[in-house]
């Protein structure tokens, strides 16, 4: 029982990243943009909240946990959506083709970040690492009653808060999408630009609005890995990889939100196997699980064809009106 | 209060140096149905564009119900009260009808979706409309979108209906419902434009016709006091023919045998089911139905491009009789038969784009001449003989055929496949899209073929032309032919209740 909550537990923590990239790339992919940057804005979002975290120690005269959370969290949010503007000013306004800029912002957004990073850790001496306190702010919770809880508070309640926040986003996006006007209007530009052209809904406004949305979203999953799967150390390269997963998985969650909890879970779960389930097998095999699982899933998924569970039609092309 | 719903003065548009509205005048009046009539590039959507706010005027003036209005965007145009049905409707296919309606629409953050259906289900009452507002687009048949789309614009108010060939779709008992409806919204007070190429539906609905001539309105007459011959003058400037020739030519003999076809496409659904038929030699075999009813699918299947789940496709000459189930186009073509398809995508399947005219007629058979490279010289021929022949306007045969206007499109491809010589001619909607005049230049080409004894399949939507054209017709619906009929002996009724004849199997195909 133990070994299956402590599973859970790692594949929870192991998973969230990959909940905003999933997140920030559903709500790019319902305007219609198929921003294959995920992997850039993630390692984006992943050094400038480090840096904005040490950015407010360094200005503070005594450090708040809260309050370096609160940069680190909008930090990553803003560079994320940076590159995300940069890919809609190319795609949108421009009209380049979607798959090369995208490509384009996951070469340029990790390199940026293993530049910037190495320029931070030589300005605090070899090494950029936040203070113990603003750690403290993204170790798991500790809820009063609900934590202590037998086998439910361990499940539960005993994450760090962006976990719940990530969740939290996934609920919002699974209502705004489903209830609302503006979500209904949006997924209207996704699937026919001209449809929406007619209906009087700005389709550019709505393009760049989701797509740096989503752009922030992934920021904010960068950070994630700088701040907690490194415990706020830089670690050059340390996205690796997760950004890619998290394209895959929009398809495997059938662009599904709420369902995106679950891929992340799942994902999660398989990137953690190794130290919670031994079988014995070398160490590589552990490690090639995800990847393989994503190909499984990219097959399976493209067998499976239905009009409700699939991309946005318009995804990847570009609108324009006056084209014919 | 001023009677006209809708006044233009002295519009003119131009797209670079193209004059496609020049000092257009024109009325509409409250409460009537105003007919736009013209040909292909004569500059009515244009026009119409303008009202719908896709366009904005160069110059002149647009009065809406006797006040100046400025219409810069689509949601200008629904605050006059103007609203437009588009030909290619504009519905996000994995919406409900109800979806659709309220998009890009203000109000609260969420959608009450109660409330909403209620107010569709009374617009529809009014008018006798039938519609579901739960259902989702993909799943309904292509009148019932249509629905949808007046129901979209009836919802946000408009006063003024502009509807761009809205019966193209439409079987004849379907228009004829849908022209009540018209009825009704007319007495309601509505003002409705409507564009439409078929002059009998002109004369049967409308009050008025403004007849445009290359960006000009030439006129505009009463309907009461107009005839199809009148308004086929008074639209191309001259005095034209509009009986369709059906020469009477010996048959040569029995040129393609289908047996039993049937075919599925890759969701299972069956696309063709159990068709059979036998083609002669010297005659022009119709086949009408409406669209998505299988009509592709046979014509991809007779060409080897669908995939045939059973039955047989003999093609036959003289002696030869070989069945060409399981061979490739190519494959078909190396056993010496000579079959053409003109396609009803025709710059999609029919020919490249991209390419001039001088490559588009190498495609057909590059792979016949000798050595490393192609031959030029030939094609180039071939190319400069048909721009002389059939009257192509083109700056030269080395321009990409995206240039070309889509009736001279249609002249290049058809004109490559009667150059090679065929004994069966598969054309699909080989008129769609082209003004009057284009349209009986194909139908010469095709009657001409005939006369040498080819075997042609023509594949049409408008009645009128294909039961003055064809010696039999087809009629298919949900994949199967459901009847065989003599043109001179029928009703269009009587095929417009073949064309429904499977109404349940029918509205899973027509989805996709």
């Amino acid at each position: 029982m133990d070994s299956v909550i402590n599973l859970v537990n790692a594949a929870v923590l192991a998973g969230t990243p990959l909940l905003f990239g999933t997140l920030g790339e559903i709500l790019t992919e319902k305007s219609g943009n198929l921003n294959l940057g995920v992997e850039g804005m993630m390692f984006m979002g992943a050094v400038s909240g480090l840096w904005a975290a040490v950015f407010y120690e360094s200005i503070a005269a005594t450090v708040s946990g809260v309050l370096a959370a609160i940069f680190a969290v909008i930090g990553s949010f803003l560079f994320g959506a940076l590159g995300a503007l940069i890919y809609s000013f190319l795609t949108v306004t421009l009209r380049a083709n979607q798959n090369v800029t995208g490509l384009t912002l996951t070469i340029f957004g990790t390199g940026i970040a293993n530049f910037l990073g190495e320029i931070l850790a030589q300005n605090m001496g070899g090494y950029a690492r936040v203070t113990t306190v603003t750690q403290g702010a993204f170790a798991n919770l500790n809820i009063p009653g609900l934590s202590d809880l037998p086998v439910v508070g361990k499940l539960l309640f005993s994450y760090n808060f962006v976990v719940y926040l990530g969740i939290v986003i996934a609920l919002v996006m699974w209502w705004f999408f489903k209830k609302t006007r503006v979500g209904l209007n949006l997924r209207a530009v996704g699937e026919s630009p001209a449809t929406a052209d007619s209906a009087g809904i700005n389709v550019t406004l709505y393009k760049y609005l989701a797509t740096c949305i989503g752009g922030g979203i992934c920021g904010i999953g960068g950070m994630y890995v700088s701040m907690v799967t490194t415990n706020g150390v830089w670690v050059y390269n340390c996205v690796s990889g997760l950004g890619w997963i998290a394209v895959a998985l929009v398809i495997f969650v059938a662009w599904k939100p709420a369902l995106g909890i679950l891929g992340a879970l799942v994902f999660g779960g398989l990137s953690v196997l190794r130290m919670y389930v031994p079988l014995g097998i070398p160490m590589e095999i552990y490690e090639m699980v995800p990847y393989v699982a994503t190909v499984i899933v990219l097959i399976v998924t493209s067998i499976r064809q239905s009009k409700e569970n699939s991309q946005p039609k318009s995804c990847g092309l570009n609108y324009f009106r006056e084209e014919r | 209060m001023t009677e006209n719903a809708i006044e233009l003065v002295n519009i003119t548009k131009t797209f670079g140096d193209v004059v496609a509205n020049d000092c257009v005048n024109l009325t509409v009046k409250k409460g009537e149905i105003l007919a736009l009539l013209g040909e292909n590039g004569s500059g009515k959507t244009t026009l119409v564009n303008m009202l719908s706010g896709i366009y904005f005027p160069d110059s002149g003036e647009i009065f809406v119900n006797g006040e100046r209005a400025v219409i810069r965007s689509p949601i200008d145009a629904f605050s006059y009260g103007i609203g437009m049905v588009h030909q290619h409707l504009k519905l996000v296919d994995v919406f409900t009808a109800a979806e659709n309606v309220v998009l890009g629409l203000k109000g609260g953050v969420c959608i009450d979706r109660k409330k909403l259906a209620v107010k569709i289900r009374e617009i529809a009452e009014k008018y006798g409309f039938e519609i579901d507002p739960k259902k989702k687009i993909y799943d309904m048949a292509i009148s019932e979108k249509q629905t949808v789309e007046i129901i979209k614009v009836l919802y946000r108010g408009a006063n003024i209906l502009i509807l761009d060939e809205p019966t193209a779709v439409l079987t004849p008992q379907e228009t004829e419902k849908f022209f009540d409806v018209l009825r009704k919204m007319k007495e309601d007070g509505k003002s409705i434009i409507i564009i439409t190429h078929k002059l009998n539906e002109v004369l049967a609905i409308s009050d008025r016709v403004a007849i445009l001539r290359k960006g000009r309105s030439v006129g505009v007459v009463e309907t009461r006091t107009a005839t199809a011959q009148s308004l086929t003058e008074a639209m191309v400037g001259r005095s034209v023919s509009l009986s369709i020739e059906r020469p009477e030519v010996p048959l040569t003999g029995d040129r393609l045998t289908v047996q039993e076809l049937n075919c599925v496409d890759h969701e299972g659904v069956r696309v063709l089911k159990d068709v059979s038929f036998v083609l002669h030699g010297g005659e022009i075999l119709g086949v009408a139905g409406v669209a998505g009813s299988g009509q592709r699918e046979l014509c991809e299947a007779l060409s080897g491009l669908q995939p045939i789940k059973s039955g047989h496709i003999y093609h036959n000459d003289g002696d030869f009789s070989e069945d060409i189930v399981g061979k490739s186009p190519f494959d078909i073509a190396r056993m010496g038969i000579r079959s053409a398809f003109v396609p009803e995508d025709r710059l999609g399947m029919g020919l490249v784009a991209g390419m001039s005219m001088v490559d588009n007629m190498m495609l057909k058979n590059y792979h016949e001449s000798k050595g490393l490279f192609v031959d030029r010289k030939k094609p180039r021929m071939v190319a400069d003989e048909l721009i002389k022949r059939l009257g192509i306007v083109t700056p030269n045969a080395s321009t990409p055929v995206r240039r070309l206007s889509g009736g001279n499109v249609q002249k290049v491809l058809l004109g490559r496949e009667i150059n090679s010589n065929p004994s069966v001619l598969i054309a699909a909607y080989p008129v769609r899209g082209l003004d009057i005049n284009s349209s009986y230049m194909i139908y010469d080409l095709l009657n001409e073929q005939k006369k040498k004894g080819v075997a042609v399949l023509y594949v049409g939507e408008d009645l009128d032309v294909l039961m003055q054209l064809c010696d039999r017709i087809i009629v298919m619906c949900g994949g199967a032919i459901t009847g065989v009929v003599d043109p001179r002996a029928v009703t269009k009724e009587k095929i417009g209740e073949l064309m429904m004849r499977h109404e349940n199997d029918r509205s899973e195909e027509v989805a996709g």
